[in-house]
């Protein structure tokens, strides 16, 4: 892998605009987003307000620190002995679709393997290019049930499957991301709705579902916002392993 | 030469003149493959481990010391024979006549057996006590020469952990060479060595060596007897694998027995002894599960190796430790890897025996080592945090394919290369006394060069910078010239007679210096730089604390604004370091280690104006300061792997915790990225790295109740550790550092 990036120099690309992105922070050893060891860039700024959101203070857009994609691109280079991928996640990469589709390109152009990690909830014409120059995404459904959907996350899931679809018709890799929150998705009628919506989709290759746990709540009251979920209790191991369980027999790859 | 006993080996320069590592190469046979060919551990393995493990219990119960002979001055072959359970024993010796009995080796020091005895209430015996009345030992010769100077330092700390009291170990043996020749062939290559060492003018150097070569010759004499004690002649080579691993233990016990160094390894023994077992089990005359349960009893043996020690010993050097440091892997020259499948047999005990702390399992990780070999290491960290890892690819440049690692980092060539242990000077305390006008800002004495002191409200980098230079210059003169004494007296009074007799005559010695607190230093002055640092001085105008205003990037991000500080202090250090004249002309060296002894370091040194209170202690080794390496591990690594080794050749240690579960969500991924992370770490120019893969919950419990995890290992700056052992000063700091925990 060392030497097809160093085989590739900076000079040889063609000249880009330098788009700039918000960052809100970054991790060099992401091992949970997507395959193998990946530099993850956790982009500032969400449009969703999921009531369990573990990354509060990622979802206003003017917050962060502003990075060239140029500077972007750097940064991840200087992991790249010890990185598989990047990974773009958030707040929403996605809203800042420019920036990531620029610095995707000039990844891939050194070899390196890159995934997007979104909800699919900003529009989708402008994401395209985007998802196009991605490896793969990870794409995080948060609710079968349009009205579900609205209700934890203040919109309905019809931007999300309409990226969805879109993968599916350009054939692009992705890993299903599903958190599983006690008497909201973890029921078994809204498993059965997910098992449902997903079974036509062969671009899915897993489905990564992430129980709910309250790892995120200081960073609610420390951003100043008000935190719904406080008294909802982690997911109950035993109905995990049904929810996996159940998906299994359903035909999917679960992990 | 020739013998019945090298059948079978393809012959070659090895067989005129003593050359091991020509040996391997002719004879290694890869392994490529993966783990599934080994073996269980034998009836009669369980049967041993069972009674040794018993008496393990019985050693902690008893406080840490099971029995002493105080008795017998230990000597090669001073004590009789030594069984565990004889029937069931395949691999025998023991240091003493029964297990985990210590033996006292008073020629290091008879005041540290005389210490040592008190504080474990045995009586030092009248005839011991007599004929020490009438001989010197390497610490009273040390003690006549010291400088007043030297002796300040020592006090204040701001040179500690020197081996003037006790072995100065760091010394490996060519243990090979006894399977491979037999002892008699030694002997005559020595006597030979002897009859050349002549000129027309016998000087100082010439005297030397004749008498050491003497002495040499003696020592092999008595490692003969004392196999013949147990019923072996090895004055002939060995025939077969168990014969092999026999003779090789008893090479290792005899230096274990003639000396109490702080560190005893054992160097790169499993690819030569692969080389037996293939023909064994080509010829049949064992099968893979005795290959299996010679190697474990093997490493039982190297489990038990115990020397008697003070409490203050172990408040430096915790928890027992022996480094029996073994190196596994690496590459030849060739490019074949020198990997077999006695390679694996050696890292299966951990699995046969469980978790431990000795053997110190060295993997020497090269970029090219197969695919199966990387996974099987990683996957027995994940489940052990047993192993440490060392840079093959950077370190075959300088030192060949046949080097070992004495103690945790230090790389010699192996019977042709050996280093004059210098522990370490505290940098941090250094720093102080630049800013103090060197004064020791604890007891307030004028123990460095007066100086004008630093005066002003904030201190200006600059400033600070020149003088700690200055600083510097005094430390490493005073340093070396310490372990000039100290070096001298050990060879005189000391002498590895026994190690030595397994190295050729013509040594490379290096004088390997130490530093602690490198990051303490290299952030403080990036806070000097980066944001402002006032002074808190007490009524005597010393500088006692620190405020520090603002933000500055700390060591362990993978940020040049700090980073480059580390280096330039590495850089700086070693080259005042190489200006110092040395005893036997010994080539200086440095490493970045400090085993355990950063929390006495860090106690016996006043707040640093990096923001660390005083007393607090000292990341470890080239660890970035704990909770400061915020970007998480790589970056964190990247920055100890920039590190440069060319100004650091005796090692830089590195030691790394992370949870199971930021390590990756199955098994098998944990495995995967580890394997990655160690790619890019030595990809990246890293030197060493300890790798644990804990639960901060699991320690805490574990020092609760010690008696449910009596195996519980843990990497720690350089070597492995039972946890339960360590001093609860010490198991707070292995908790309080840097767990690796994002998911």
């Amino acid at each position: 892998m060392n030497e097809t990036i160093i085989g590739h120099s900076e000079a040889s690309e063609p000249p880009r605009r330098g788009t700039t992105g918000r960052i809100h922070h970054v991790e060099t050893f992401g091992t949970v987003d997507g395959p193998g060891v990946r530099y993850v860039l956790f982009l500032q700024g969400c449009p969703l307000r999921c009531l369990y959101c573990h990354n509060p203070d990622a979802m206003d857009p003017r917050g962060g620190e502003e990075w060239t994609s140029s500077h972007a691109v750097q940064e991840v280079l200087r992991y790249a002995n010890f990185i598989q991928g990047v990974t773009f996640s958030g707040g929403e990469p996605l809203l800042q679709p420019e920036f990531v589709h620029e610095v995707t390109q000039r990844l891939k152009a050194r070899g390196l393997h890159v995934a997007i990690d979104t909800a699919g909830a900003p529009n989708l014409t402008r994401c395209k290019p985007a998802i196009d120059a991605a490896d793969m995404l990870l794409l995080d459904i948060k609710a079968a049930c349009p009205d579900l959907a609205k209700k934890l996350t203040g919109h309905t899931n019809a931007r999300s499957i309409a990226t969805l679809d879109y993968c599916e018709e350009i054939g692009k890799r992705v890993w299903l991301r599903h958190v599983l929150v006690p008497g909201y998705t973890l029921v078994s009628r809204q498993l059965e709705m997910l098992a449902r919506l997903l079974q036509p989709y062969k671009c899915i290759e897993l489905i990564e579902l992430a129980p709910f746990h309250q790892l995120g709540v200081e960073k609610w009251a420390a951003a100043g916002m008000t935190y719904h979920f406080k008294h909802m209790p982690p997911a109950d191991p035993a109905q995990v392993t049904q929810a996996v369980d159940y998906l299994e027999d359903m035909g999917f790859k679960v992990q | 030469m020739k013998y019945t006993q090298w059948n079978h080996f393809i012959a070659g320069q090895w067989q005129d003149i003593v050359n091991v590592r020509d040996f391997i190469a002719r004879n290694f046979t890869p392994w490529h493959g993966d783990e599934s060919f080994l073996a269980p551990a034998s009836t009669k393995t369980l049967h041993v481990f069972d009674k040794v493990k018993d008496l393990f219990a019985q050693e902690r119960a008893a406080g840490g010391v099971l029995s002493i002979d105080a008795h017998t001055i230990s000597e090669v072959d001073a004590h009789d024979a030594g069984y565990i359970d004889k029937d069931m024993e395949v691999i025998v010796g023991l240091q003493t006549d029964a297990p985990l009995r210590r033996a006292i080796l008073p020629r290091g020091g008879i005041r540290m057996v005389h210490a040592s005895l008190k504080e474990y209430d045995t009586e030092m015996p009248a005839d011991v006590d007599r004929i020490f009345k009438y001989c010197k030992t390497h610490n009273d010769g040390v003690f006549d020469a010291y400088t007043p100077e030297m002796l300040a330092a020592r006090r204040s700390g701001v040179i500690t952990g020197l081996p003037d009291a006790y072995g100065r170990g760091r010394i490996i043996g060519d243990y090979r060479r006894v399977p491979l020749y037999g002892v008699d062939a030694l002997i005559e290559q020595k006597k030979a060595a002897k009859n050349n060492c002549k000129a027309s003018v016998v000087d100082e150097d010439l005297i030397r060596a004749r008498e050491e070569i003497s002495e040499q010759i003696r020592a092999l004499e008595s490692l003969k007897r004392m196999a013949a004690k147990y019923g072996h002649d090895i004055s002939r080579p060995a025939q077969t694998l168990q014969e092999a691993i026999q003779w090789l233990y008893y090479a290792y016990l005899a230096a274990v027995k003639d000396q109490n160094g702080a560190a005893m390894s054992l160097g790169r023994v499993s690819v030569f002894l692969d080389i037996y077992a293939e023909r064994d089990l080509a010829n049949n005359v064992i099968t893979e599960e005795q290959a299996q349960e010679l190697f474990d009893q093997f490493i039982i043996k190297l489990r038990m190796v115990r020397f008697l020690r003070t409490k203050d010993y172990d408040a430096l050097f915790s928890g027992d430790p022996t480094w029996v440091t073994e190196c596994l892997g690496g590459m030849h020259c060739d490019g074949r890897p020198l990997v077999t499948k006695s390679t694996f047999r050696f890292l299966h005990s951990l699995t046969n025996l469980g978790p431990a702390p000795e053997p110190n399992m060295t993997v020497l990780w090269a970029n090219a080592l197969p695919e199966a070999f990387k996974k099987y290491c990683a996957r027995l960290s994940a489940e052990t945090s047993s192993i440490q890892y060392e840079n093959d690819d950077l370190m075959r440049e300088k030192f060949g394919d046949d080097y070992g690692i004495a103690c945790c980092v230090s790389p010699m060539r192996l019977g042709k290369q050996m280093q004059f242990f210098g522990a370490r000077a505290n940098l941090g305390k250094a720093l102080l006394y630049a800013i103090n006008g060197g004064r020791d800002e604890v007891s307030g004495d004028q123990v460095g060069p007066l100086m004008a002191p630093i005066t002003s409200d904030v201190l200006n980098f600059e400033e600070v910078w020149a003088l700690y230079d200055q600083i510097c210059e005094w430390l490493s003169t005073l340093y070396v010239n310490t372990l000039n004494v100290i070096h001298y007296m050990h060879d005189k009074y000391c002498y590895e007679k026994l190690q030595l007799a397994l190295h050729d005559e013509e040594v490379v010695r290096t004088m390997a210096c130490g530093m602690a607190g490198m990051s303490v230093v290299a952030d403080s002055f990036s806070a000097m730089k980066h944001a402002k640092v006032h002074v808190i001085r007490n009524e005597q105008g010393l500088a006692v604390d620190f405020k520090i205003e603002g933000d500055y990037p700390a060591f362990g991000n993978h940020d040049p604004r700090a980073d480059e500080i580390a280096k330039e202090l590495v850089r700086n250090f070693m080259a005042k370091l190489r200006r110092q004249k040395t005893y036997r002309k010994a080539v200086p060296t440095q490493s970045i280690l400090t085993i355990t002894s950063n929390v006495v370091y860090g106690k016996k040194t006043g707040a640093t104006p990096d923001g660390r209170a005083a007393g607090e202690p000292f990341a470890p080794g080239a660890n970035p300061m704990s909770g400061r390496d915020t970007k998480g591990p790589v970056a964190s690594m990247a920055s100890v792997a920039g590190l440069p080794f060319e100004d650091s050749q005796d090692g830089i240690s590195y030691t790394f915790s992370i949870i199971p579960a930021a390590l990756g969500k199955s098994a098998e991924q944990r495995t995967q990225n580890l394997v990655q992370l160690l790619d890019g770490y030595f990809g990246e120019g890293g030197h060493h790295v300890n790798v644990n893969v804990l639960d901060r919950e699991q320690l805490i419990d574990a020092m609760e109740k010690p008696e449910l995890y009596p195996q519980l290992t843990i990497r720690v700056s350089g070597y492995a550790v039972n946890f339960i052992k360590l001093t609860r000063e010490q198991q707070l700091d292995v908790i309080n550092r840097t767990f690796h925990a994002f998911v």
